[in-house]
């Protein structure tokens, strides 16, 4: 097995699944990407246009490994539009990972859109230890509900429960997955909430895990140059998300003034989140 | 634990600056947020030289724009993105006790006097002139090269000035012992030696550059022998603080540096394996060092090399 993570690997995109109009998931083999730890990300290389950060999505196929994009800027644009056997680079998997205490029974799992992609790779493992997972996967309506059926299947005779909320109500539970997770924490207890997704829905989930005094931990997003601790473009407070993440725990979130209030942009000057 | 200079000895000078260790934070690396420059302080890093700043932000290159290449060497284009004049004053505007040196860059003389004058309220040490970033046109290197700009630009940070000025030279088609010789005497105080080297990387299954810009500067354990070469000609010829700046990723990197003519010591590429906490461990080891050797005190080391 190659040990070096630095190196770059050339593969192929071997398979192309359709998620949504907007999103897409692209498989490809890559033996280090295939044993990425939850939370973990990839350098993507779309040669001649762009290198992007890119959690690691499970794959059920031995030495495979996937990225699942939302068609949005020009790098994951241009990833969204690779067809079957177009090459792309990788670099990584970098940074830590969600951590499954050994004392966990149950835990909670919280999801917006392609955030989802982190939380499954932790609920295939932990549904493989027998920790019990009640996942919600939170969409603005029905068309952009994706990987319902891969949850299922990671899930399946593991007595965890999946639940799906849309904005609108047109799908599953009417709600946002805050709102849900309000009323699943008054009604059961949880070891640990683990989150991705938008960053000001992390922040309620923060919020709310908090006011709960339940632990947390997510993983975070951030425009990056390198993925390896030299740019600094990933900077919140005084912590990189590529080299001190992605996942952080609710004590280190609830210190940094930072998150879900602003991040870096290209040329490092501070957005405010809207 | 926190080091003291008053018991270790591993304080340095340069001109008016007193550091506590050599340690410095090269310029492009992290040098955007005050939180992280205190984050390096805490590491017992020795100063902080912030990302090259220019009057307007500059978004810099598309990705890939750096690009490990393995042996602790690394290519770069990032293009010298950086928040801007304004932008960046405000991130410093509350740096209290943090050893800051703003690194500017421009392409005329009005651009470097204008950000002199709004960065010079700030609880800063100094500047330092990057004359020698190699993948920007009419910026950095492209600058370096025409030794007139050089003399009329450290001229003009030198007018609205009174702190410390280093120019940071590289390895272009001006010698780089000429070159430092230009600067100072047009008014800097110091020399930062060196920036990367020109280079590239091609990938063979794609048969494609891998930097967007192409062509980028190559740093880390690859130029270190450039490095301490220019360090210890320029320090031979010229009697000024000379910053070495290539390849250190340890210990004994600060101390060779040190004793072919450096004063102290830039670490950049190496906090993409180790991180932040690089700089206490090497601080730590120089202690142990210095106390090895019973040196009383590092800067004694200083250009020990010009001997033989």
């Amino acid at each position: 097995m190659p040990t070096d993570i630095d190196k770059r690997r050339i593969v192929q995109i071997e398979e192309i699944i359709s998620e949504t109009p907007t999103v897409k998931t692209l498989v490809f083999k890559d033996r280090l990407s295939y044993f990425a730890k939850p939370g973990q990300f990839l350098m993507i290389w779309i040669p001649r246009i762009e290198e992007i950060p890119m959690s690691v999505m499970i794959n059920s196929k031995e030495g495979y490994a996937a990225v699942t994009i939302r068609k949005f800027g020009v790098g994951s644009t241009a990833l969204f539009d690779r067809k079957k056997g177009d090459l792309i680079g990788l670099r990584g998997p970098y940074g830590n990972r969600f951590i499954l205490r050994k004392k966990y029974r149950k835990i909670l799992i919280i999801g917006g859109g392609t955030g989802l992609v982190p939380l499954l790779r932790l609920v295939s493992f932990a549904s493989k230890v027998k920790v019990r997972s009640t996942i919600v996967i939170g969409a603005k309506t029905k068309a952009e509900v994706f990987f319902e059926k891969v949850t299922r299947n990671i899930i399946r005779g593991n007595n965890s429960s999946l639940l799906v909320c849309t904005d609108d109500g047109s799908y599953g539970i009417k709600g946002t997955t805050v709102t849900l997770m309000g009323k699943l924490v008054r009604d059961e207890s949880f070891d640990c909430v683990y989150t991705c997704g938008p960053e000001l829905m992390m922040k309620a989930v923060l919020d709310i895990s908090n006011q709960n005094s339940i632990p947390v931990q997510a993983s975070l997003e951030r425009y990056m140059k390198c993925g390896i601790g030299i740019c600094g473009s990933c900077c919140l407070d005084s912590s990189l998300v590529c080299q001190d993440g992605t996942v952080f725990d609710g004590r280190q979130l609830s210190k940094m003034l930072d998150f879900g209030f602003s991040y870096r942009d290209k040329d490092g000057q501070k957005i405010h989140y809207k | 634990m926190s080091i003291d200079d008053k018991n270790y000895n591993l304080s340095v000078e340069l001109d008016k600056i007193h550091l506590r260790n050599p340690t410095m934070l090269a310029s492009g690396i992290l040098g955007i947020s005050q939180s992280i420059f205190e984050r390096l302080y805490n590491e017992n890093i020795g100063a902080v030289v912030t990302k090259s700043i220019s009057v307007d932000p500059m978004k810099g290159y598309p990705n890939p724009t750096v690009i490990p290449l393995g042996c602790g060497s690394y290519l770069n284009a990032v293009g010298l993105s950086n928040p801007g004049l304004h932008a960046f004053s405000k991130e410093l505007s509350q740096n209290k006790n943090i050893p800051i040196i703003i690194s500017l860059v421009g392409s005329s003389e009005k651009e470097f006097s204008k950000m002199v004058k709004v960065f010079d309220s700030l609880n800063i040490l100094g500047y330092e002139i990057n004359l020698s970033c190699p993948h920007v046109s009419k910026m950095g290197m492209e600058v370096g090269d025409d030794p007139e700009a050089v003399s009329k630009i450290v001229s003009t940070v030198r007018m609205n000035t009174n702190k410390p000025i280093s120019v940071k030279v590289g390895v272009g088609s001006v010698d780089v012992v000429e070159l430092s010789r230009i600067a100072i005497d047009a008014g800097a105080n110091m020399i930062t030696a060196i920036n990367t080297l020109r280079a590239m990387s091609i990938d063979v299954e794609t048969m494609m550059p891998i930097l967007s810009n192409r062509i980028g500067g190559l740093s880390g354990s690859a130029i270190k022998p450039i490095g301490i070469r220019c360090v210890y000609e320029i320090s031979k010829k010229l009697q000024v603080p000379v910053i070495g700046c290539g390849g250190v990723s340890s210990w004994q990197d600060v101390i060779e540096y040190m004793i072919a003519g450096a004063s102290a010591v830039q670490i950049g590429s190496v906090l993409g394996s180790r991180g932040p906490r690089i700089f206490n461990k090497i601080t730590q080891d120089l202690k142990k060092y210095v106390e090895k050797k019973r040196v009383a005190n590092i800067s004694e080391i200083i250009g020990i090399a010009h001997r033989y």
